[in-house]
């Protein structure tokens, strides 16, 4: 047995990164704070790539199935002899995958932060909060017990919500990153119902006792009823909502196009490789559970994930703020990962989604991020979000130029780059299981093409505007790490998956089908080519398609007026008749009482201070009346 | 002498002047008159010791001579008190009981 | 009707007819001379009672020196011809009710109890016996209070000059005042 407890270093460096840089950053090193918290994640990341060629190459392998290796693991709170609460670090394959590509993808970002947040007032701030960001993600992902990765995923909400408000001086900011929290928030009360219905019912949080295909755990799974599904349905239902949150699946998905308020490091972080697919993460992670004991809430994942995908990809089409359209691309793209989950069964050839979702996973995170970086860049030379003040940029930026069309073609599926591998595996796997589901992803296929393309030509080409000054190459901390980014979107699609990460660990054959695999790639190039024609030059089609499609057009611009909806819920019906009149009673029949109860004492001290007036008579009168009285009482009355 | 008297006369008597007395102290606003009602109370004190001892003990010689004492008593009370009102006259300007309330809340 | 409950009669309507203006006189003035008549009735009441001595101390003391005393604190204090503004009636009222209430209960109980007669003979009170029993430290001998109540005039008198005695020069004086 490989020992694998150097492991836990990888959870520590960055929370020592956070507390070292968040106490003593500001006062003692404000510049190299930059250096310091880069370095430590170089390190995480070496060792995470040690630890991933270690676990995939040279462990030992169970009946052809990689096995979950708990590295670490100690009792963190003991509430009774059977219910305790662990910390530990688990390994097994969809924890390394993500271990590597955390990893990486946040040592990008630390880079690219060193050019893009340079002469910030809040830099040792930054790199503090996005050492406590890899941190709680990476504990999220490693954790041993869905307790701990409960704990981790508030952790994760708190890092965002400080990244987000990191312009704390903004309004706007403020506002987005409350959004942002209340909503997660929400969704994690779902989670907690979740685990604690689950934890109920099987008697453990840890995970390798609750996935084990043939454990106990699963085989509870018929037990009880409630309202005609199984109460495993019903707490895995639950579980899910807490991803839906976190993942802005319809209809949690309001925080996500608002917390592009923070800066774009951020939104590539967080908002794109790795926060938000902690949903996709945590319905990997209870796999066994969703596809043995309730397959009626791997349904829901589905046709949750395929709604969001299609809801996102219409709005995105009418954006023009470059960093909503990207975020809006994400929520699609996480659609897909949903419904790959969504339609998988368990073990070998059945478990094809399961394994595609997460080597789209893997992909998206490579070229969302170098597509969020671009946009960071594009915004560092234009000074400006909105497409319709860019053009022609193709001549000042050819770095940012490249990378951002290879980001695009790989997001459009074209073949060889990384994405057409990932999407048409999850396609075949749509295909296979749920024929209408396939036909909204395909559609969906062709509209992210289109509204990539859209972005990239407004961009890169369409008119040539004149800029105020010559907007110039980003600097090399900002233009290596888009360039490794591209060579990594390139190349990860030769990754064989299938023999990597799989439902059940073993490997399967896949080959591919070219019944799925010849219409994507159509329909992709189909897509490019209507954006070539209505964006490469300056043309009048965008705008007569727009006054025919009146409606349809304004209400995917305003996003579906989703945020006007939960304005008028929360103000009109929960404010007006829930939290005013608790308010009501809180202030005067709760403070009242308290008041009522002062002044009573008050005015009954004030009534019998009379006694010590100061008056000799009256104290006299007091004292004969009472000798009087002493004696009638003892004279006549005792006997 | 006291062959058709009996006792309880000079018995209610002195109740008549302790309760003037008492009435006299209660109502009046001159430190100095509350003082003469308290002379009035001790003195139908010392009624009713002799009454006592002449009726009921007439052997023995003890309400004679607590009477004794209590009028020396009340001599150097009257003394001590008559000090006191003429101190807080300098200090008030007032001997009016209602106007030297200032031991209150 | 025998001539003592003449005299009896006669001191006990003196007593409470001047008792009763002694506590209600608007004159501060004449409240001390009826005072001084419920004094010396008193004391009559003790002739009759055959205690000489004290009839005489009482007259000796209370008349001759409280009362004086009395008056020179009057004239000191107050105006004598100043009358007193009406104080409320509602204290005059309940001290009425509270003494009237507390005579008619001792008076009550005076008249249920039975006194038990006596048969002992009188013993007659003179000075001789009175001087000896005052110095005498037998069983019924009072030297003990006697040489109490000395001290307790002692403390009295010295106690009455303390109190009543001016402020020396140095506490009226303002500090910043320099003087000899």
């Amino acid at each position: 047995m490989i020992n694998f407890s150097y492991t836990i270093w990888i959870l520590l460096l960055p929370f020592l990164m956070f507390l070292l840089l968040g106490l003593a950053g500001h006062k003692y090193f404000p510049k190299l704070s930059g250096l310091i918290g880069t370095g430590g994640l170089a390190v995480i990341t070496v060792l995470s790539y040690i630890t991933a060629f270690k676990y995939f190459f040279t462990s030992e392998k169970v009946e052809g199935a990689y096995q979950k290796i708990t590295a670490f693991n100690i009792t963190w709170l003991q509430l009774t002899d059977k219910l305790h609460i662990d910390l530990g670090v688990l390994l097994d394959p969809i924890s390394v995958m993500m271990l590597v590509m955390i990893t990486t993808v946040s040592l990008m970002v630390h880079i690219y932060s060193l050019g893009y947040m340079k002469g910030e007032k809040g830099f040792e701030r930054f790199f503090a909060f996005l050492s406590l960001f890899s941190f709680s993600m990476l504990g999220l992902v490693l954790a041993t017990n869905i307790f701990q990765m409960y704990i981790f995923w508030e952790l994760v909400g708190v890092s965002s919500f400080l990244l987000i408000g990191f312009y704390y001086q903004k309004p706007s900011a403020v506002r987005a990153s409350k959004k942002a929290f209340i909503v997660t928030r929400f969704a994690d009360l779902g989670f907690l119902i979740g685990i604690l219905i689950l934890s109920f019912n099987t008697r453990t949080f840890d995970f390798i006792t609750l996935t084990d295909p043939a454990g106990a755990a699963i085989a509870q799974g018929g037990g009880i009823a409630f309202m005609g599904l199984s109460v495993m349905t019903w707490s895995m239902i639950f579980v899910f909502m807490g991803g839906v949150g976190k993942s802005a699946m319809f209809p949690f998905h309001i925080w996500l196009p608002d917390a592009m308020e923070g800066p774009t490091p951020v939104s590539a972080l967080i908002h794109a490789a790795t926060m938000v697919v902690a949903g996709v993460y945590l319905v990997a992670r209870m796999f066994p559970i969703y596809a043995f004991s309730a397959p009626a809430a791997l349904d829901v994942v589905a046709y949750v994930g395929a709604f969001s995908s299609l809801f996102a990809a219409v709005i995105a089409c009418t954006q023009t703020d470059i960093k909503r359209v990207l975020a809006y691309s994400t929520m699609s793209q996480i659609g897909y990962m949903m419904l790959a989950l969504g339609v998988s069964g368990y073990g070998g050839h059945a478990g094809l989604g399961y394994m595609a979702s997460m080597f789209h996973l893997f992909t998206h995170a490579m070229f969302k991020a170098l597509l969020f970086l671009g946009a960071g860049a594009i915004i560092h030379a234009v000074h400006t979000n909105y497409m319709t003040e860019m053009g022609g940029l193709r001549k000042y930026l050819p770095i940012t130029h490249m990378t951002f069309l290879i980001a695009c073609l790989t997001i459009a599926g074209i073949p060889p780059l990384s994405g057409f591998f990932s999407k048409d595996e999850i396609l075949a796997a749509a295909f296979h299981n749920n024929k209408l589901l396939f036909a909204v992803e395909y559609a969906v296929a062709g509209l992210t093409a289109f509204y990539m393309f859209r972005l990239y030509f407004s961009i890169f080409w369409g008119k040539d505007t004149h800029y105020h000054h010559t907007p110039h190459e980003a600097p090399a901390t900002m233009t290596i790490p888009l360039i490794v980014l591209a060579i990594g979107s390139v190349f990860t699609g030769l990754i064989p998956f299938n023999e990597l990460v799989t439902s059940d660990g073993k490997v399967f054959e896949t080959e591919l089908e070219l019944i799925v695999a010849i219409p994507s790639v159509l329909i992709g190039l189909l897509g490019i080519g209507i954006a070539i024609v209505m964006y490469r030059k300056e043309s009048e089609i965008p705008d007569k398609l727009a006054a025919t499609f009146k409606y349809g057009y304004k209400w995917a611009y305003n996003k579906f007026y989703m945020d006007e909806l939960y304005f008028f819920v929360t103000n009109k019906i929960i404010f007006r008749y829930i939290s005013e009149p608790v308010a009501w009673f809180d202030r005067h029949i709760v403070d009242g009482t308290m008041n009522a109860i002062a002044s009573v004492t008050q005015s009954v001290s004030f009534r019998i201070r009379g006694f010590q007036s100061g008056q000799l008579q009256k104290y006299a009168f007091v004292f004969v009346t009472g000798a009087i009285m002493l004696a009638i009482l003892f004279i006549y009355l005792w006997k | 002498m006291n062959t058709g008297i009996p006792i309880q006369y000079f018995l209610i008597l002195a109740t008549i002047m302790f309760f003037t007395g008492v009435y006299g102290f209660l109502t009046r606003r001159n430190l100095i008159t509350i003082l003469m009602s308290v002379e009035l109370i001790l003195n139908s004190v010392n009624i009713n010791f002799l009454a006592f001892n002449r009726y009921l003990y007439p052997n023995k010689l003890e309400g004679m001579f607590f009477s004794l004492f209590v009028i020396a008593v009340a001599a150097a009370e009257a003394a001590v008190a008559i000090a006191i009102i003429i101190n807080i006259y300098r200090r008030f300007t007032t001997i009016n009981v209602e106007d030297v309330n200032e031991m209150k809340f | 009707m025998a001539s003592n409950q003449i005299m009896f009669i006669l001191f006990a309507a003196m007593i409470i007819v001047f008792s009763v203006l002694t506590v209600t006189s608007r004159k501060i003035l004449r409240a001390a001379v009826y005072l001084l008549f419920v004094l010396v009735s008193t004391s009559g009441l003790y002739f009759m009672l055959n205690y000489q001595f004290l009839a005489a101390v009482q007259i000796t003391i209370y008349a001759g020196g409280i009362v004086v005393l009395i008056i020179f604190s009057i004239l000191l204090t107050s105006h004598i011809s100043q009358k007193f503004e009406f104080s409320g009636w509602k204290k005059n009222v309940f001290s009425a009710i509270a003494a009237i209430t507390g005579a008619i209960l001792s008076i009550i109980t005076i008249l249920d109890y039975k006194f038990p007669a006596t048969t002992e003979a009188a013993k007659e009170v003179d000075m001789r016996l009175i001087g000896k029993s005052l110095l005498s430290v037998d069983y019924d001998g009072y030297v003990l209070p006697f040489e109490v109540i000395s001290v307790l005039l002692l403390a009295a008198m010295v106690a009455a000059i303390v109190v009543a005695k001016k402020s020396g020069p140095a506490k009226t004086q303002s500090p910043t005042l320099n003087q000899e």
